[in-house]
C-alpha cells in the first residue's frame, strides 16, 4: 500500500477501504477496496462518473460513513477504529464542502451563526473569540462579514453560498478538507473564482485537500495528483500532468476523450464514448470497466487487474494498459 | 438566400417579480436555416431559457411577450392555442435541462412515446410501437423492447435524456430546441447524447437550438453562436468567426474562465470578478461594464447596440471591441 504513498509521509492514508450499502436484500459495492494516500500540502483529484462512489469515499475518510472493512489512517491514528470523543476531536481537524451550496446551508440561520456552528460544537465558550473567528474566514473567502453575518442563505448567489460553506469549513483551521465537487453546481464564471479561491485558501492556512469532481479539467486545474475511479475501483493514479498526456488506462482515455473542446478546430470524435456504468449491485466480473473497454479480452473478466506502476509515480489497474 | 426556417424579431420578454419588472430578454434578433445549428450561450439567469420558452411560447403565465417569431411564415405569438399545441410535438420539439420535464412518471416509457406519436402521426397502435421501438434504438438505449414496459424512475439520468430525445425525435420535428440538455451528466454521457442530437439532425436535416453556459459543448457543434449577456444578444457569428475573433470582451472572458487541459495545475484561472446586473434593476451603460476589464466611462453611460463586424453575420455589442485590426491575435 505504502508503494502508493508519495515521498513525503502522507497525511492520510487509506487502505483498502470496503463501503457498501444494504438496499432491500441486495447490496450496493459503493467502495470495493481503495487504497489511496495523500501527502501534507498536497491536493490529490478524485474523478470518476456519476455513482462511482467519490462522495462514498470521501464520506468514509470523514466516518460519516462506517467502512465494511479497511483503514483510514489521518496523521497516523486508524479513524475506523476511533468512537465519540476521540472522534469529535479528530472531526476538527478534517472537514468536508459539499456540491450544493444552497441546500447545505440551513435556510433559517444567519450567516454568522451558521458560520460559527462548528466553533460551538467544538466548545469554543468565548463569543468574542468566535467572532473574530468567524469575521477571520468571512474576509479570507471575499465576503465582508459586517455586510454578510446578519443575512440569510436566500439573499445570497450560488457562488456566494459555496463562499460561506467554505469560510465554515475553514473557521476550525483544519488541516485536511474534502472537497465533494464544490464547483459542479457553478457556473463557468463563478466556478472559476471558486477555484482559485479554494486554491488560495490551501496556500494561506496550508491545507492538504482531496477534490473529488466529475470534470478532468477542474481537477487538473488544482491538483497535484489524480486518481482515477470507476465503479467503486481506482482505475488509475498518478501526477496530474503525466496522467493526462499519457493516461495508461482506458477508461481515464476515453474520461480525456470525452471532454468538449471550446476550439471549432478541433471536430469531437463520434462515438467514444459508449454505454453507461453496469449497477454496483452486480458489477462485472474482473476488470469492473471491461463491459465498455475496447481492449477487454478474456483475462479481462477472470481475472481483476491490481495497481502496477507504469510510469514512475502513476499506477494503473489493468491488463492490457496503453502504450 | 431562401428564407429562414425561424426568425426572431425584436423579443422581449418581462415577468413581474416583487421587486418590480424583470426583463428576462431585451430585444433579441435571430434567425436559423433548416438544417442548421444555432448554440445560445451565457451564465445562468442570462435569458437563455426565457428566449427558447418565447420561441415555443412556453412562458410563464405573467408574463408579457412583445416582437415576434415567425416559424414557416407564421408569427407563433399570434396563433391560435390550438395550431401550437399542434405545432408543438410535431414541427416543433424541445428537450430540457432535466428529462423528468418532459416526462410523466407515472406512465411507462411506451406509453408515452406511443401516445406522443399517435398523437401527431397518422400510425395504428402496432406500427406507433414498431416506430417506438425503432426509435429507442436509434438513441442507443439498449433491449428497446424491455424498456418500452418501463417507467422513468426505473432509468439512469443519461437514459432518462435519450428517452425525452426519442419522443422529441419521434414525429420528425423541423426544429429541436435543446435547453442545457447535458447539463446535469458526465462528460461521458454528454458526449453521447450530442454526438446523438448531432447525428439524428444530420439524418432528418432538422434545425436545432443549442443552449449551454460550455462554449466547448457548442464549439465543434454548432454553425453559428450567439452570446448572451443580461437578457441582450451581445455577439453573434458563425462558430468559426466567433473562436477565432471574437470581439466582445464578455466572450472573450467566458472562455478565458474555462478551467484547460493543457493548462499546468495551480495556474490561477483568469475568472470573471462579481455577477451579472440584478435583472429587475437595468443599468443605463453596458450590462457588462461593472465587470469589464476594458470599460471606460462612456460605458458606464450608454448602451452600445448591435454592430457589424468585419465578417459577414458577425455582430457585436461593444464600444471598445477586441481584436478589430488585422493580425491582432489571441
Ligand atoms: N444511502 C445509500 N443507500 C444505497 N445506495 C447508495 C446510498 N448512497 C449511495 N449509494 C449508491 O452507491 C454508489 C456510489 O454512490 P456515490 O454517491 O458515492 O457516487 P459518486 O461517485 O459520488 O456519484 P456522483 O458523481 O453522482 O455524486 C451509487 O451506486 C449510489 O447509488
Ligand atoms: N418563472 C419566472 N418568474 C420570474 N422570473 C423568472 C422566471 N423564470 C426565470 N426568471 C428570471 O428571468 C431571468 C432569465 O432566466 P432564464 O431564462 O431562466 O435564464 P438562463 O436560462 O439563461 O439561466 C432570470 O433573471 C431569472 O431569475
Ligand atoms: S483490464 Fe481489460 S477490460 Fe479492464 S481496462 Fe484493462 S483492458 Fe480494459
Ligand atoms: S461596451 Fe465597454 S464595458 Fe461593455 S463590453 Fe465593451 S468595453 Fe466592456
Ligand atoms: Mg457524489
Ligand atoms: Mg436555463
Amino acid at each position: 500500500m505504502m508503494q502508493l504513498a508519495v515521498r513525503a509521509e502522507p497525511l492520510l492514508s487509506v487502505d483498502n477501504l470496503v463501503v457498501e450499502y444494504g438496499l432491500g436484500n441486495k447490496t450496493v459495492h459503493a467502495v470495493s477496496g481503495v487504497s489511496l494516500a495523500v501527502a501534507r500540502g498536497e491536493t490529490l483529484g478524485l474523478v470518476g462518473e456519476s455513482g462511482c462512489g467519490k462522495s462514498t469515499l470521501g464520506r468514509a475518510v470523514l466516518q460519516l460513513r462506517r467502512a465494511k472493512s479497511g483503514r483510514v489512517l489521518f496523521d497516523g491514528d486508524d479513524l475506523t477504529a476511533m468512537e465519540g470523543e476521540a472522534l469529535r476531536k479528530m472531526r476538527r481537524r478534517v472537514q468536508l464542502i459539499f456540491q450544493d451550496p444552497i441546500a447545505s446551508l440551513n435556510p433559517r440561520r444567519r450567516i454568522g451563526d451558521i458560520v460559527a456552528e462548528p466553533l460551538i460544537i467544538a466548545g469554543v465558550k468565548d463569543a468574542a473569540e468566535r467572532k473574530r473567528r468567524v469575521h477571520e474566514v468571512l474576509s479570507a473567502v471575499g465576503l465582508d462579514p459586517d455586510l454578510v453575518a446578519g443575512r440569510l442563505p436566500h439573499e445570497f448567489s450560488g457562488g456566494q453560498c459555496q463562499r460561506i460553506c467554505i469560510a465554515r469549513s475553514l473557521v476550525l483551521n483544519p488541516e485536511f478538507i474534502v472537497c465533494d465537487e464544490p464547483v459542479s453546481a457553478l457556473d463557468v464564471s463563478i466556478r472559476a473564482q471558486i477555484l482559485n479561491l479554494l486554491e488560495e485558501m490551501k496556500a494561506r492556512f496550508g491545507l492538504t485537500l482531496l477534490f473529488i469532481a466529475h470534470d478532468l479539467a477542474v481537477v487538473k486545474a488544482v491538483s497535484d495528483r489524480v486518481a482515477v475511479m470507476y465503479l467503486g475501483r481506482l482505475c488509475e493514479v498518478g501526477p496530474s500532468e503525466q496522467l493526462f498526456a499519457r493516461p495508461a488506462h482506458p477508461y481515464t482515455d476515453l474520461l480525456l476523450q470525452a471532454i468538449p473542446v471550446p476550439d471549432p478546430d478541433v471536430r469531437p470524435v463520434e462515438g467514444v464514448a459508449i454505454g453507461e456504468p453496469p449497477s454496483p449491485i452486480a458489477p462485472p466480473s474482473g476488470c469492473r470497466f471491461r463491459t465498455r473497454c475496447p481492449r477487454a479480452d478474456q483475462r479481462c473478466s477472470a481475472e481483476i487487474p491490481e495497481l502496477r506502476e507504469v510510469a514512475p509515480g502513476q499506477f494503473a489497474a489493468c491488463h492490457h494498459p496503453l502504450a | 438566400m431562401s428564407n429562414p426556417l425561424l426568425t426572431i424579431e425584436d423579443v422581449a420578454v418581462e415577468l413581474p417579480t416583487p421587486r418590480g419588472n424583470l426583463r428576462a430578454v431585451d430585444h433579441v434578433d435571430l434567425s436559423l436555416d433548416a438544417g442548421r445549428t444555432l448554440g445560445i450561450v451565457g451564465e445562468s439567469g442570462c435569458g437563455k431559457t426565457m428566449l427558447s420558452r418565447a420561441v415555443l411560447q412556453l412562458l410563464p403565465k405573467k408574463a408579457t411577450l412583445t416582437g415576434r417569431v415567425m416559424f414557416e411564415g407564421q408569427d407563433l405569438v399570434r396563433l391560435s392555442s390550438e395550431s401550437l399545441r399542434r405545432l408543438r410535438g410535431r414541427d416543433l420539439a424541445v428537450v430540457f435541462q432535466d428529462p423528468m420535464t418532459s416526462l410523466n412518471p407515472v406512465l411507462t416509457i411506451g406509453t408515452q412515446l406511443i401516445e406522443t406519436i399517435q398523437e401527431h402521426l397518422e400510425l395504428d397502435a402496432p406500427a406507433a410501437r414498431k416506430r417506438s421501438i425503432e426509435l429507442l434504438a436509434a438513441v442507443g438505449i439498449p433491449a428497446p423492447e424491455q424498456r418500452l414496459a418501463q417507467y422513468p424512475h426505473q432509468c439512469s439520468g443519461g437514459m432518462r435524456q435519450r428517452i425525452a430525445i426519442a419522443i422529441a425525435l419521434s414525429c420528425e420535428p423541423k426544429l429541436l430546441i435543446a435547453d442545457e440538455p447535458t447539463t446535469a451528466l458526465d462528460v461521458t454521457i454528454q458526449a453521447q447524447i450530442l454526438d446523438l442530437l448531432a447525428r439524428e439532425q444530420r439524418r432528418r436535416h432538422m434545425a436545432m437550438i443549442i443552449i449551454t453556459h460550455d462554449l466547448g459543448v457548442v464549439a465543434g457543434r454548432a454553425d453559428e453562436v450567439a452570446v448572451m449577456y443580461a437578457g441582450r444578444v451581445v455577439e453573434r457569428a458563425p462558430t468559426r468567426a466567433l473562436f477565432k475573433r471574437m470581439h466582445m470582451p464578455y466572450t472573450e472572458a467566458l472562455l478565458a474562465a474555462i478551467p484547460k487541459l493543457e493548462t499546468a495545475p495551480h495556474t490561477p484561472l483568469p475568472a470573471i470578478s462579481g455577477r451579472p446586473p440584478d435583472p429587475t434593476r437595468p443599468l443605463k451603460g453596458c450590462s457588462f461594464a461593472p465587470r469589464c476589464r476594458y470599460a471606460v466611462s462612456r460605458c458606464h453611460e450608454a448602451k452600445p447596440g448591435l454592430t457589424s463586424a468585419e465578417m459577414p453575420g458577425h455582430l457585436y455589442a461593444c464600444f471598445h471591441p477586441i481584436r478589430m485590426a488585422e493580425g491582432i491575435g489571441a
